[in-house]
């Protein structure tokens, strides 16, 4: 088990002018479970392929433990990976499958034979380790590949995806089983993903990038409280936070005529800029209409049993359209489609952002 | 939605049994005129070889007498029944050691050019060094070159090493004939395997050659089998090359033989029957066996199935 560090690593890749990957900076210290996440093409899986040995890099450099890797092969690199399709060897049996790298490391048959069942037993795979990949289902598949990865204990897990083609449910309960299995095990995992209630549910952190460049690396928490920028503010949390078009004025934000009050340093730090105020679902509350707030036509109403959150369009005092909003609601006494109201938002918990340069500007 | 449905149920009623009775007898006839022609087919294609085994097992007078056909109407008549035919050309006339020649020669020269094949076609698919596009196109570009433009040279340069009319001439051209298509068929088929799989063996510290053998060989079968039959067929029923770099005679494999026999036996069809069944079982028994490797299915499960 060892710290990961990655030290202005970039990876262009040939005939590109804009790098995969732009010299990322980013320490995971030993045991620690990183979460990598970002839509589609942010350079999220490069990351992670040039941790394993599978993508060159470019410039910068990689180390794990106090090792520069950067140019190390991915065998010498003693880490595991774990794919999003599994990569099984289809020909080979659960057993073989698990202990491919052992033979690889001149393992005796029976010390491959004795940590192949070890680890079976750790995921309840005993049952099927005279099986052929295509004899399983996803689920016990994704715990062959897992399986496959734990049996060599390795310095540093290396996890792609490797949720993300098993059914909804199965996600849910295999999301918690990976997370403690870590925790358990204690060795350093970088994780790739897509979805951003993996990456806070999992993660002891989580990194956020876009188009190639890390946005925030932070515990999950603080990510969805203190988002660096209007990209993470978008990104983390479901459904969105709502970004509202604003514009400073007295004592506040002038959000289309609801002016929301904002604390004195924020006020100082935003003079005379276009702003963006960020307002999570669960910090607004329905008012009465003579209470200052901001007019909302119900469009949908989502109930989810333990919540509801409400959709809908608000208009500013000119009565023209202003924005969508989600607000979350009580969901034993939701509005009506259609109907009209007025929300208010709880000014403490108001995120102010620059709306030029993304910058929050609330503490 | 409920509310929606009582008022259209009416309307689309009546229509259900209406489509399939319209579509199903158009479907139905579309598959009678396929059967009748794959019927066809197969009588077109198997009377012949039908009339082949039959006249290669009857006495040589009852041959000269009357049809095959006509043993349809007393098949269990044993008097004309007999395997002196396939006795005489077997010893007498030289098809037993033509058969063991064909042997000698397919063999190895359907595994030499499948080796060498399956290695190149890796390392065109999975290591990278300078030229290898090139080096494709201009190894699969040769898939144009007809092999008669060939033989002169290769004769010349056979004979300077002095293997003209002994086996490794024919081994040696009928791999570097069969090179081009193997190298093209086995690295499409590879391209195609999930480079994941590679990837984790790379991670798990594969070396190439482990890889090679361990991983894509296996997964490969396919390929391979189909490639193989495709060669074996080709080789075992070729004429030209056999005749050219082994001729008559001792080395000759069973398609010299039976092209000789024509010569010598122009009229003696029970005979010549029987040596162009034999010429024909090998390949027969080697399609029908290995066919199922045809079918793809051995990648299944190693990713999202």
């Amino acid at each position: 088990m060892s710290s990961v560090r990655f030290e202005k690593a970039s990876r262009v890749y040939p005939g590109s002018d804009t790098p995969a990957v732009d010299a990322l900076d980013l320490e995971i210290s030993d045991g620690e479970f990183m979460v990598l996440v970002g839509p589609s093409g942010c350079g999220k899986s490069t990351s992670l392929r040039m941790l394993a040995g599978l993508e060159e890099t470019t410039s910068g450099a990689i180390y794990i433990g106090d090792r520069d890797v950067s140019d190390v092969a991915p065998k010498d690199r003693d880490i595991a990976m774990v794919f999003q399709n599994y990569a099984l060897y289809p020909h080979m049996s659960v057993a073989d499958n698990m202990a491919f790298a052992l033979k690889m490391q001149g393992v005796s048959k029976d010390g491959r034979l004795a940590q192949v069942k070890d680890v079976a037993e750790l995921l309840g795979l005993q049952d099927y380790l005279d099986r052929k990949p295509k004899e399983l289902s996803g689920g016990q598949r994704q715990r062959v590949a897992m399986g496959r990865a734990i049996v060599r204990q390795p310095q540093v897990f290396c996890m792609d995806e490797p949720l993300s083609n098993l059914d909804a449910k199965l996600r849910v309960s295999t999301r918690s089983q990976i997370a403690s299995l870590q925790r358990r095990l204690g060795i350093t995992t970088v994780y790739v993903t897509h979805d951003q209630v993996e990456a806070m549910t999992m993660g002891d952190r989580v990194a956020v990038l876009k188009d190639g460049v890390l946005q925030q690396v932070d515990v999950p928490l603080s990510l969805y409280d203190k988002p660096a920028n209007l990209f993470v503010a978008g990104f983390i949390g479901s459904p969105a936070m709502n970004l509202l078009d604003g514009k400073p004025t007295e004592g506040g934000a002038d959000v289309g005529g609801y002016i929301v009050p904002l604390d004195r340093d924020t006020q100082a730090r935003t003079p005379g800029r276009a702003l963006k105020v960020g307002v999570r679902p669960e910090h607004w509350r329905i008012v009465a209409d003579d209470d200052p707030g901001l007019p909302v036509e119900v469009t949908l109403i989502e109930e989810l049993g333990a919540d509801a959150f409400l959709y809908g369009s608000a208009t500013d005092t000119e009565q023209s359209e202003l924005a969508e909003v989600v607000a979350r609601i009580d969901p034993r006494d939701p509005p009506r489609k259609g109907q009209s109201l007025r929300l208010a938002c709880d000014p403490a918990r108001v995120l102010v952002f620059d709306a030029e340069t993304g910058e929050r500007l609330t503490a | 939605m409920t509310t929606t449905t009582p008022p259209l149920a009416p309307e689309t009623e009546p229509e259900p049994p209406a489509k399939p009775s319209g579509g199903k007898p158009r479907r139905g006839v579309s598959t009678i005129i396929v059967r009748i022609a794959l019927l066809v087919m197969v009588l077109v294609w198997t009377i012949p070889t039908i009339g082949l085994l039959v006249t290669s097992g009857r006495e040589p007078e009852v041959v000269s007498n009357s049809g095959w056909w006509s043993v349809l109407s007393s098949p269990l008549d044993f008097t004309q029944w007999t395997a002196q035919n396939y006795e005489e050309v077997f010893t007498a006339r030289g098809m037993g050691n033509a058969f063991l020649n064909s042997l000698v020669v397919t063999i190895p020269a359907t595994v030499i050019p499948i080796l060498v094949a399956a290695f190149a076609a890796y390392a065109f698919t999975f290591m990278k060094f300078p030229g290898r596009d090139v080096f494709f196109i201009v190894l699969v570009g040769l898939l144009v070159v007809p092999l008669q433009v060939a033989f002169i040279p290769l004769l010349q340069i056979f004979g300077e090493i002095g293997i003209v009319g002994t086996f490794p001439a024919v081994w040696l051209a009928h791999a570097a004939f069969g090179m081009p298509l193997a190298v093209y068929l086995l690295r499409n088929y590879m391209e195609g395997l999930p480079g994941e799989v590679i990837e984790s063996a790379k991670v798990d510290g594969a070396s190439h050659f482990v890889t090679f053998w361990r991983l894509i060989i296996p997964m490969s079968t396919p390929a391979l089998a189909a490639y193989a039959i495709f060669q074996f067929l080709w080789v075992w029923n070729d004429l030209l090359v056999a005749l050219i770099f082994l001729g008559p005679g001792d080395n000759e494999v069973v398609t010299v033989n039976l092209s000789t026999l024509v010569g010598t036996l122009g009229s003696d069809w029970h005979l010549l029957t029987a040596a162009a069944f034999i010429t024909m079982i090998v390949p027969m028994i080697v399609f029908l066996s290995l066919q199922r490797y045809f079918v793809r299915g051995l990648t299944a499960g190693s990713v999202k199935g």
